[in-house]
This record gives C-alpha cells, structure tokens and sequence, in this order.
C-alpha cells in the first residue's frame, strides 16, 4: 500500500479533486438511477393495485 | 431441440420474462457489488503509482469501464431493438428501452471522467478531437432514441422507430472504438490490445477489469428493474398483470 495516512490518501497526490470528482460522480449516478427505476416500478405497481381495489369495489356495488 | 427453441421463444413473452427477471435482479446486485468492492479494493489499495500521471491516473478505474460499457450497451440495444424489428417480439423493444438510459448515463459518466482526467494531464476539459466527439456523438444518440421513443404514444410503433435510429447509430461505435488508430488524437492509445501483452501493471490490469464486471453486473441488474416497470406500464390492461400484482 502506498498511503502513509489517510490524509495522504485523500490528497491523492494532488489530484483529489479529478480523482475523486469522477469516483464521486459515478458513485452518485450509480446509487440514483437503480432508486429511480425502483420508483418507476413500485409506482406502476401501486397504481395496479389501486385499480384492482376500485373494480372491486365497483363490482361490489353492482351486487348490492 | 425443438422443446429449447420453444423455451426462449416462451422467454420472449412479457407474461413468463416478468418473474425471470425478478428472480435474477438479486444475484445481479450481489455480483455487482462483489466486484465493485475487491475493484475499489485493487484500484485505490493495491494498483501502484503511476510513474508519469502520479496518481491522477486512477481515473483509469471509472473511465475505461464507463466507455467500454457505454459501447457494449448501444451494441447490445441495437440488438434488442433489430430483433424486435425483425421477429416483432414484445419484449425485446421493451429490453432496448430499458437500456438506453443506463448507455446514456455510462456515456456522461465517461465524458464527465475524460474531463476530470483531461484537464490535469492535458491542461484541457474538452477538445474537439475524433474520440471524445464520437463519444459525444453517442451519447446525443443515447439521448435521441429516448426522445423518438416519448414522443410516439402507440409504442409498437415507438419500438420500430427507435429501432431504425439505433441501428443506423451502430456505425458510430466502430469509430469510436478506433478513432485513436484512424485519427491523429490527443486521447492516448487503446488500454488492452487484443495483438499484444497489455504494458500495464498487472494489478491495475485487473482493477480495471473487476471495475468493468461491476459496471456490467449493475447494467444488467438496473435494466431488469426497469423492463420490469415497461412491462407492466405496457400490459397494463391484460389478466396476467391484474394477478401479477399483489
């Protein structure tokens, strides 16, 4: 291992701010977009089941 | 014979992918951040210093498995998309839709780490040079096909046309790949050679090649999150998705 500190580490021998800025972005990225697609599914999900319950419900007050 | 050909044919059919798909997305996920880890491990812990970027270079680590996957997913799109064109299956349109943002997002994480690593070592964000213009190219490519496809409501009809911009786009990825060796560029030269020993330490080597399994392992895992939400957007109004959904 290279690093003596972990202030050293950081610094990444002066590049800290290209090193990290793109480890950061992908990072970022890479955690926002799989909770996006998990929201566009859990919402379509959600809407599926809303209207199951309003046919339901529907079909409940035709039989009353 | 007859019975495996029928098995991927079934596989085509939104219905039996939707489960599939569901069962896998996990093992994906552990994949993926098996490899990110021991990559991570080997890009900042093991990988030595660069004797001339210092170690500036380790941009290395994003960037090379950000570009290759940026490629790979546009050829594996074109794919889906041709195929869906050529066969009329349902789902592969719906796998090409499900991919493009995740290329589009590797293209911006490869132009925005080019740029982080251009300016330290070549004193320049951007230049107009045949890589990073094709690469731009690419991700405006990405970036359409997600444009055609919203602006057409029927999408049978979304799914052919954005199939014929994704393949005709596939010539723009042979010239990316060998825009360093056609164009005099300020982009150095390709990292591995399929015609000689790579001239890198052997630890960054593989460091880059763990970064890109990763990179790989979350492509396939976020694009079946997102097929799965087509699918049921798509097949809304069928039986099989009113039971699907509990």
């Amino acid at each position: 291992m290279q690093w003596n500190s972990v202030g050293e580490f950081f610094a990444m021998g002066g590049y800290a701010f290209y090193v990290w800025g793109s480890f950061g972005a992908c990072v970022l990225l890479m955690f926002t977009e799989p909770f996006l697609a998990r929201r566009r599914l859990s919402e379509v999900r959600k809407s599926l089941i809303r209207e199951r319950l309003a046919d339901e419900l529907e079909l409940q007050q035709k039989t009353q | 014979m007859r019975q495996s050909i029928i098995q991927w044919f079934r596989f085509g059919s939104p219905q039996s992918f939707y489960p599939l798909a569901g069962r896998m997305i996990p093992w994906f996920w552990a994949a993926a951040a098996a490899f990110g880890i021991a990559g991570l491990w080997l890009s900042f812990f093991v990988a030595p210093t660069d004797a001339q970027q210092g170690e500036g270079y380790r941009i290395i680590f994003v960037h090379v498995p950000a570009s290759w996957m940026s490629m790979f997913i546009y050829l594996v799109m074109a794919f889906w998309a041709g195929l869906g064109l050529a066969l009329n299956t349902r789902v592969s349109g719906m796998m090409a839709q499900a991919l493009a943002p995740t290329g589009a997002l590797m293209a911006a994480l490869s132009l925005w780490t080019g740029a982080l690593w251009g300016k330290p070592m070549w004193g320049a964000w951007w230049v107009w040079d045949a890589r990073l213009t094709s690469e731009l190219i690419l991700f405006f490519l990405y970036l359409g096909f997600m444009a055609l496809q919203a602006a057409i409501d029927d999408p049978r009809r979304a799914d052919k046309a954005g199939a014929i911009l994704a393949l005709v786009g596939v010539v723009n990825i042979p010239i990316i790949y060998f825009s360093v060796k056609w164009w005099n560029t300020l982009h150095q030269g390709s990292t591995i050679n399929m015609n000689k020993a790579p001239s890198m330490a052997h630890t960054m080597l593989w460091g880059m090649l763990l970064m890109a399994l990763c990179f790989w392992m979350y492509t396939i895992a976020v694009a079946l999150v997102r097929v799965r939400a087509i699918i049921l957007e798509r097949e809304r109004h069928t039986d099989w998705v009113k039971h699907a959904v509990e």
